[in-house]
């Protein structure tokens, strides 16, 4: 994919890039140090519908949303032919039980036949996470399993 | 009553009112820069109440405003971007500067101003107002918009233009003769050049000089090397506005970010003073007379701006909303136009209806440039005429 980087003078840079479906969607860096999530508007893709200021733990949250999708994708790609195999993400939400506590408290192999393969973090990617490692507000987990245990795993991880 | 007494209550008053005006500019999504003006036209000569205990602090105050205006804009560029803008933009800068530069220069010859009077016109409706357009493109949400950078290459050309200018309007202002006045403009572009190829190569070692950890000694730092360099300029020939421009070119990076940060305030308190200083020297009575010139000026170069905008940005590829958009966001002018009709009056070498044409050009400008900007949008897709993207697509 090809990114155009483009200096904004005095204000910042903006990098962007144009989606199949005809609408520039980017972010703008300004020299403040904000970042601004810019789509342009469908009828002229040289102005902006939208620019959304994110502070930098939405910057993050939203990397990770979509991060963790093209992850989610390529993993139901890989086991499109091991029938009943499902690829799901859970992201851990400020109540969850089990924020701040490392994820082999919550058992999930042990309870439900789920694999943790991934967590996303602000952005990156950590493969194949050990129990111990801690979870955090707004982590995505990349999990794999039967359609029954990734329900019950996305039950012990909401409620405990 | 005691005259210090006398003049602090006055610049208090002076300086609370401006608070006042400034939060009813917030308030209608406006500008500041014309009700400072308006301001000091109330407050000054002929006005409604004559301040005069001010008139000496206010004088220095505003040029120090002057140098903390032109400091500020140096430090928002590095030298490399002001390279890469140039050579962007330097067709549209050059247009830009036609089209823009010769209505003031006809109408001050027109009403018979003479050399001098058409140099500080051409220059007076030829530069927009960064600080508006930068303001307008952030509130509006273009930040992302495809002709941002197009407007922004014009506005660097245009900022770069100002260094060379003011040295050399500030010579023939002096009246230095036509072989001085040569070797003037010989030593200005020399030193520009010289400062462009110190900030390009050891900006940093500039920048380590004023920085400091500690923000207090970093604001004495930056402040007294602004004005040092200032003095020097000025004694040169060189205005001292375009010494502090390049000061600020010359320092980059994190320094640069930590500079903006701390002189902001102080800039806007003494840009708005410079504002006042301005108007407080202009007698409102002569506005009426020439308002209706400053009325067909500001139609004309309304309408050049938008040709160089339209231009530009078509240049570029960029479709017909977006063109209009160049072109109104380049309207607004401001403190530039002030900030040169102010070194015109101080050297006493232009006529006063030149401050009274130049006091209601920016009123109307500072004002409707805004404003356009904001509604050129709708009117460019309602304007019927050769298909725009949204039509080819229908």
């Amino acid at each position: 994919m090809n990114v155009d980087e483009t200096n904004l003078p005095g204000l910042g840079r903006r990098k962007d890039f144009m989606t199949a479906s005809g609408r520039r969607i980017g972010v703008v860096e300004r020299r403040e140090g904000q970042t601004e999530l810019i789509i342009s508007a469908w009828d002229d893709p040289d102005t902006c519908q939208a620019s959304i200021p994110l502070n930098s733990e939405e910057a993050a949250t939203l990397g990770n949303l979509l991060g963790g999708q093209h992850l989610t994708m390529k993993l139901t790609e890989e086991h499109k032919d091991v029938p009943g195999i499902v690829t799901r993400q859970f992201s851990i939400t400020p109540d969850s039980p089990f924020q701040h506590q490392p994820m082999g408290k919550a058992c999930i192999r042990t309870r439900c036949g789920v694999s943790i393969v991934a967590i996303m973090r602000e952005g990156e990617v950590l493969p194949s996470p050990g129990p111990d490692v801690v979870l955090h507000t707004g982590d995505l987990l990349i999990a794999v399993g039967t359609q029954e245990g990734l329900d019950t795993a996305a039950d012990i991880l909401r409620n405990g | 009553m005691d005259p210090l007494a006398l003049t602090l209550i006055e610049l208090g008053a002076v300086v609370f009112c401006l608070g006042l005006l400034a939060r009813l500019a917030g308030r209608i999504g406006m500008s500041p820069i014309p009700l400072y003006l308006l301001g000091g036209l109330a407050f000054g000569a002929g006005g409604i109440v004559e301040l005069d205990g001010i008139k000496e602090f206010s004088h220095l105050a505003g040029e120090i405003g002057v140098i903390l205006l032109l400091l500020m804009l140096g430090l928002e560029y590095t030298a490399a971007e002001l390279f890469t803008g140039l050579r962007r933009s330097w067709q549209a800068g050059v247009l830009d500067l036609v089209l823009n530069f010769l209505p003031g220069v006809l109408l001050a010859l027109f009403l018979g101003w003479g050399g001098v009077g058409a140099m500080v016109m051409g220059g007076v409706t030829y530069i927009s107002s960064s600080g508006i357009a930068a303001k307008v493109i952030t509130d509006l949400g273009r930040l992302g918009n495809r002709e941002t950078p197009v407007v922004l290459s014009i506005l660097v050309f245009e900022d770069l233009a100002m260094a060379l200018y003011l040295p050399i309007l500030t010579t023939i202002l002096a009246g230095v003769s036509f072989l001085g006045g040569l070797t003037t403009v010989g030593v200005a572009l020399a030193v520009v050049s010289l400062v462009l190829w110190v900030a390009l190569r050891h900006g940093h070692r500039v920048s380590k000089a004023v920085h400091s950890e500690n923000s207090e000694i970093f604001l004495l730092n930056v402040l007294g090397a602004a004005l040092l360099v200032a003095g020097l300029a000025s004694a040169m020939q060189v205005s001292a506005a375009v010494g502090a421009f390049m000061l600020g070119i010359a320092i980059s990076g994190a320094t640069a970010h930590n500079a903006t940060r701390i002189l902001e305030p102080l800039r806007d308190l003494f840009a708005a003073i410079f504002f006042v200083a301005f108007g407080l020297n202009t007698d409102p009575s002569s506005i009426p007379p020439v308002l209706g010139w400053a009325l067909v000026l500001a139609v004309i170069t309304a309408a050049t701006k938008m040709a160089t905008g339209i231009w530009a940005a078509k240049q570029v590829g960029i479709a017909r909303p977006g063109r209009f958009r160049a072109g109104a966001t380049l309207i607004a002018r401001g403190e530039f136009s002030i900030v040169i009709a102010g070194l015109a009056v101080a050297s006493g070498a232009v006529p006063g209806e030149l401050a009274a044409l130049a006091t209601a050009y920016v009123l109307i400008m500072a004002v409707a440039g805004p404003l356009a900007a904001r509604y050129v949008e709708p009117l460019a897709k309602a304007v019927p005429g050769k298909p725009g993207v949204a039509a080819a697509k229908a």
